[in-house]
């Protein structure tokens, strides 16, 4: 079963780490990726949502500039992961947040999964 | 990361928006810092234990309101009770929280303690120190280490401040669309002041934060004002700059040329971020000194190797910016991507009049000397490093200088 592990924190703690935080957070969670690397497909880290645009589809769609939804705390990334199904995918979550505390994972089961293209 | 380190991050992430609200209940800065200092210490009490709250600012604001009132009871049992005004907006101490702490109200507190700490009655020097104590939440120590001056006179600097902020009598609503956009443009100039301080320090360890903390006051300012062009353009040319910090020093401590700089060392995640933030800007279609100077560290940045920097673009948008704010020292810039489209004669007959207005500054003939070294015209080349020599403000400059100096000895 493919779930996302959608990532959420408050984007003003994440970019005010140090470069040695962010370091050490990357290499804790490079440690869970090595230990997981059967399950764990794609991952991203996104941008701050200051860099974000968003169109929203209107019949003549409107380009505004910033995130959809200003919230407390934002999407900061995901994991697509490919595990038994949710006590497997929250033991993966768990691993996940004892690597990077802080913030929230929401566990979505995926309905549709076209695998990037690009790579044979 | 340690608990700490998250903690620390949880409460330096919460700082503005935590002060901005405190400032809103006690209309004084010096009683929301120390109610924001005490509830931070009994986060660090606290969290460990507990684990951090849903909404860090939430719980600051909350434990700090609460502490200062408690210690203003205890004032109040020794002296006269606080004048009315001190106290008026706390009658409704019943209303819930949550209803107050809503995104809107962060912008506007965080906006209102951004436009006191650049109020307009503050020298830029008194803006920049409290901007970076009251807002960033750095350490007098570290603002002195900084700014290069002791921590005594720092001290003083910013008491100076906050005591013509009170004199000011600082209105707290939001001021108009005119004054305000005014406003945020002072607000933006400081910014960047900030990150100059740290970017012209270049390894100085004491001194580069200044360039990460600028980075996030203006995301802090973007976040407000999502959709103005110039602070896109402001953010995007500071990471684009930022980007190069690790390139731009040999180990020795000596400045790197941009077209000499390892381009592998660039951080790509930062001119990412710029790059988009540029992109996002000219879709507005309102040009401004920041986005035409984000614009040209934009095209250094796309260029892969330096010989595949698009030079007629930098010339016409150095150009550009020569229009809308002309400046010697825009031309000087100027000059460097006219050498290379037209040669060192053009870029040199471009510079000569400027001579008068820069005739204390470095770089001119640091520039000056190299065009004339090009040209073969060697002594006038050795006299005019000699003279950037005597204008160097920091041994890299002079350095710097002295290197090319040699490269004149050296058979072509």
């Amino acid at each position: 079963m493919l779930y996302a592990i959608l990532c959420y924190h408050d984007e003003d703690v994440v970019w005010s780490w140090t470069k040695e935080e962010d370091d050490a957070v990357m290499g804790r969670l490079a440690v869970v990726r090595e230990r997981l690397a059967p399950v764990i497909g794609p991952s991203a880290r996104l941008l701050p949502t200051t860099a974000a645009t968003t169109l929203r589809k209107s019949p003549e769609p409107i380009v505004i500039d910033g995130p959809y939804a200003e919230t407390k705390e934002q999407l900061l990334g995901f994991y697509v992961i490919d595990v038994e199904g949710l006590d497997a995918a929250l033991d993966v979550a768990r691993q996940l947040a004892a690597a990077n505390p802080g913030g929230a994972y929401e566990i979505r089961p995926i309905a549709l999964y076209q695998p990037d293209k690009r790579v044979p | 990361m340690t608990d700490m380190g998250w903690i620390n991050g949880a409460i330096t992430g919460a700082r503005p928006a935590a002060i901005g609200a405190l400032l809103r209940y006690f209309r004084n800065l010096d009683t929301a810092e120390e109610a924001f200092q005490e509830a931070a210490l009994r986060a660090l009490k606290s969290w460990p234990a507990n684990g951090p709250p849903r909404d860090p600012a939430a719980w600051l604001i909350l434990v700090g309101r609460n502490a200062a009132l408690d210690g203003l009871r205890v004032q109040a049992r020794h002296t006269a009770l606080p004048p009315d005004e001190v106290l008026s907006d706390l009658d409704d101490a019943e209303t819930p929280l949550a209803e107050r702490l809503d995104g809107s109200h962060y912008r506007d507190d965080v906006l209102r303690l951004l436009f006191i700490c650049c109020h307009p009655d503050l020298p830029a020097t008194q803006q920049i120190a409290l901007a970076l104590r009251i807002v960033s939440g750095l350490s007098v120590a570290q603002i002195a280490r900084a700014f290069l001056v002791g921590e005594a006179a720092m001290e003083q600097r910013i008491t100076r401040a906050k005591a013509r902020i009170a004199r000011a009598d600082v209105p707290f609503e939001a001021p108009g669309a005119a004054e305000r956009a005014e406003r945020v443009g002072t607000v933006a100039s400081m910014i960047y002041l900030v990150f100059n301080e740290g970017y012209s320090a270049g390894g100085d360890t004491a001194r580069s934060p200044l360039c990460d903390e600028a980075i996030r006051l203006a995301r802090l300012l973007l976040r407000l004002f999502h959709t103005e062009p110039e602070i896109m353009g402001l953010t995007a040319l500071m990471l684009l700059q930022h980007a190069r910090l690790a390139a731009r020093f040999d180990a020795a401590g000596e400045a790197i040329l941009l077209e000499d700089q390892d381009r592998t060392l660039w951080n790509r995640r930062m001119i990412a971020e710029g790059l988009a933030l540029i992109d996002k800007a000219i879709r507005h279609n309102q040009p401004g000194p920041f986005q035409l100077q984000a614009a040209i560290a934009a095209t250094h940045s796309r260029a892969v190797g330096a010989a595949d920097t698009d030079w007629a673009g930098i010339d016409a948008l150095y150009a550009a910016l020569e229009r809308m704010q002309p400046s010697p020292l825009v031309t000087l810039n100027r000059a460097v991507a006219t050498a290379k489209l037209h040669g060192p004669e053009a870029a040199l007959s471009m510079i000569t009049p400027l001579e008068e207005r820069l005739s204390g500054y470095y770089y001119y003939f640091g520039a000056r000397g190299a065009f004339l070294a090009q040209l073969g015209r060697l002594a006038e080349a050795r006299a005019a490093f000699d003279r950037a020599i005597s204008l160097a403000d920091t041994p890299a400059q002079a350095a710097h200088i002295r290197h090319h100096l040699d490269g004149l000895l050296r058979p072509a």
